[in-house]
């Protein structure tokens, strides 16, 4: 008797999947800076736009194909045309690369989020040098969070070639992170299954606390009022909607199976449809939500700077010239120090270098993304907060939900296809699968806790999915409706749900996604070609801030390898399944 | 007090002050009270209900204290119990999947040996049909449509 393929317990399970999965880090540190570089509230129209014309398609596109194949990725497009094997073992090995660096992410989370039960918060305070006169050097030329992020949790090397020893109090964290991913995949879709109630509910719980608390904060107005004030000549700037469309295809998780996955789970008759479009949108409105969070907490984070920096000033001059204490203020500071450049000039003109302009704008405008973004930029507004050790848990914890609940869609996609394939399941049990996948990313996941580690995760970041990706959601879009036929399977849709399929999404498979992606895929090639050298930016420990420095050659070999390794899959399998079929024709011939 | 001479008086509260010895009539060099002030800062800005941050003396670097450390630190205990959590966890996982597999693998051959049974039983009692019926607890005919088949698509 064959085992029947597990299913999700309820449609809702299969929602909650798609939506912890798609609604992950990128959403929280990379939308809120391209709405800030890219003109505010106006580059929310690029967005939107990019969203229907390209995000639900290819979601709706990728749902139906793993409802109806019911295989794991490769299965899936093996099924599709013989020759697609390949771009479906590439999707498998662009997810492993996304496993191996991601979980360091939440290995960080994790060791932020121990730290957060100290009273102060280790971060708000530099520790102090040896004859306890000062702060370290390096943390008063940086900031304390910023050194507590490079020194103490990093321990950041000054390039890349001086790669250090393995940090064991990171690594500690990123065992604990494997195991915690592991027992929410043990079971299959069963576990998973619960675990995404979770993964999926929690952070908007977060996040919404987080939006009551960053709205009343002191000058959260100031924040999301630059941030949604519309600069609508960024319309016109090709760049802004490249990085919609890019924004919008990555932060889905097209093409890299776990969508596949997680739809042939699914009992043949689901709406996916209906989930295709309700996935997208609460993707894209967590962004958005997620952006104001950020902006208020920006807002926040810039009115303080800025009235320390004016304090500064008023304190400098007030010792300098001995008036009263109380005198000069924030609003009068300009008329004086005009008044004291009259009455004294020799002695302003003393004091003159050290006075800062203390500008808003300027501490507004300092936009960053990523792990800066989320480890330095909010832990420094975190540790103004009152009550910091509480609002430092929660941002952390949701941290974790969202970088989870992102994991297990990658782990689906690598294990779904292990687990189909009756050669590897016959063998072990899908438990001892999950396991061996686990411990071997872990085992390489130590790699980016040596001292040089944040520098290859950067790589892995920046070069690991993105071209591959972008080929591979081509080859998919292509095989659908060309190789496999549009028309066979719009029928086989209608068969499976008892739906017919709407022109708008034939017109866009057919058309305008494909289109979409092959711009995306000349600009990112053209750009990779125009800048040259690729480079990187190092923390340099005497200055305390970062500098740009080149890539060495291993470097830029390891970036060759890895966007080779998953795009040459889909040419080669498909000269593989080639030669295998001339073989095979020439056995049989003589036969006949 | 008698000994503290004030001098330079301004605006905001700051003097320059002198501290004199009595008992050999001169002024104590700076860089004695100096010392003096760096081991009793905290006498001092108590004594004025104030802090490093809103007493200063110039030229004297202040003596910061430091935060206080944990024989162990915090974060360990709280990986410690978080790290055990999950071990349990997956451990009670795996070995509950581990038995459900063993359960499974018995099953089938327990059947068996109840076949066994009642085939004996069959051919000693001479037995009426129904029997096995009732020994074999339930087999799925597979001649039959499965589950997800039962609803017909439109």
């Amino acid at each position: 008797m064959e085992k029947t393929r597990p299913l999700w317990a309820t449609p809702l399970q299969f929602v909650f999947a798609c939506i912890s999965y798609a609604v992950g880090l990128g959403n929280v540190w990379r939308f809120p800076y391209l709405c800030q570089m890219y003109g505010g509230g106006s580059f929310l129209v690029p967005y939107i736009i990019m969203l229907v014309v390209e995000g639900m398609p290819l979601l709706y596109l990728e749902l139906a194909v793993g409802q109806r194949m019911r295989q794991g990725s490769i299965g899936a497009w093996r099924t599709v045309s013989p020759y697609l094997s390949g771009v479906g073992v590439a999707s498998v090995v662009v997810s492993f690369f996304l496993c191996m660096y991601y979980n360091v992410v939440n290995a960080w989370a994790f060791w932020y989020l121990f730290h957060s039960f100290q009273d102060p918060l280790p971060w708000s305070v530099c520790p102090l040098n040896g004859n306890r006169t000062g702060y370290i050097e390096e943390c008063e030329k940086a900031s304390s969070t910023q050194y507590f992020w490079y020194r103490k949790t990093l321990n950041i090397s000054p390039s890349i070639q001086e790669s250090g020893a393995v940090q064991w109090e990171p690594a500690l964290c990123l065992i604990l992170a494997w195991l915690v991913v592991y027992l929410c995949i043990l079971r299959g879709t069963e576990s998973t299954g619960k675990v995404v109630y979770f993964t999926a509910l929690l952070p908007y719980c977060v996040l919404i606390i987080y939006l009551v608390r960053g709205l009343t904060l002191h000058g959260a107005t100031n924040g999301l009022a630059y941030m949604f004030t519309p600069k609508m000549e960024q319309l016109a700037n090709p760049k802004a909607w490249i990085n919609a469309a890019t924004q919008i295809f990555f932060s889905l998780g097209l093409g890299f199976g776990s969508l596949i996955a997680f739809a042939s789970y699914n009992e043949p008759s689901n709406n996916c449809q209906k989930h295709a479009i309700i996935v997208s949108i609460i993707n894209s409105s967590t962004s958005i939500f997620a952006s104001i969070v950020t902006f208020s907490i920006y807002g926040f984070k810039a009115t303080f700077n800025y009235e320390s920096c004016l304090n500064k000033v008023i304190l400098l001059l007030t010792n300098s010239f001995d008036l009263e204490d109380g005198f000069l203020t924030a609003n009068n500071l300009e008329q004086v120090k005009d008044y004291l450049a009259s009455a004294y000039p020799s002695k302003y003109s003393e004091v003159f270098p050290q006075i800062k302009n203390c500008s808003l704008e300027t501490e507004l405008e300092t936009a960053v993304q990523g792990t800066g973004l989320a480890f330095i930029v909010y832990t420094e507004a975190i540790k103004n907060m009152e009550v910091s050790q509480l609002w430092s848990v929660l941002y952390f914890f949701m941290l974790l939900l969202l970088g989870i609940g992102s994991m297990l869609g990658n782990t689906a996609a690598i294990l779904t296809p292990l687990t189909d394939s009756k050669v590897i399941s016959s063998y072990l049990p899908k438990e001892a699968i999950s396991g061996l996948v686990c411990l071997a990313n872990c085992a390489i996941g130590m790699l980016f806790t040596m001292e040089a580690g944040s520098y290859w995760f950067d790589i892995f970041n920046d070069y690991a999915a993105t071209l591959s990706l972008l080929l591979i959601v081509l080859a998919e879009a292509v095989a659908v409706c060309y190789l496999y036929g549009l028309s066979r399977f719009e029928s086989d849709l209608k068969a499976m749900t008892g739906r017919a399929l709407n022109w708008y999404w034939k017109a866009m498979w057919g058309g305008v996604s494909p289109l979409l992606i092959i711009s995306l895929f000349i600009f990112y090639l053209s750009d990779y070609i125009t800048t040259g050298t690729l480079r990187y930016q190092a923390w340099d420990a005497a200055q305390g801030q970062l500098v740009t420095k080149d890539y060495p050659p291993h470097a830029l070999a390891v970036i060759g390898l890895l966007v080779a390794a998953s795009t040459m899959c889909i040419p080669l399998g498909a000269l593989g399944t080639l030669i295998t079929r001339r073989l095979k024709q020439g056995d049989t011939a003589p036969v006949a | 007090i008698s000994h503290v001479l004030l001098c330079n008086v301004t605006q905001r509260v700051s003097f320059w002050f002198v501290v004199t010895d009595p008992s050999r009539n001169h002024t104590l060099p700076a860089v004695e009270v100096q010392s003096a002030i760096r081991m009793n800062r905290n006498r001092i800005n108590n004594a004025f209900f104030l802090n490093d941050q809103t007493l200063e003396f110039l030229r004297i670097p202040s003596t910061l204290a430091p935060p206080t450390d944990p024989s162990v630190p915090i974060w360990i205990i709280i990986f410690g119990v978080i790290f055990c959590i999950v071990l349990v966890a997956t451990m009670l996982l795996i070995f509950s999947g581990i038995r459900q597999h063993r359960r499974k693998n018995k099953g089938p051959s327990e059947m068996e040996d109840s076949e066994d049974k009642c085939e004996n039983v069959i051919t000693i009692e001479n037995g009426i049909p129904c029997d096995p019926l009732d020994m074999k607890g339930g087999h799925i005919n597979d001649a039959f449509v499965t589950e997800d088949e039962r609803l017909t698509p439109l």
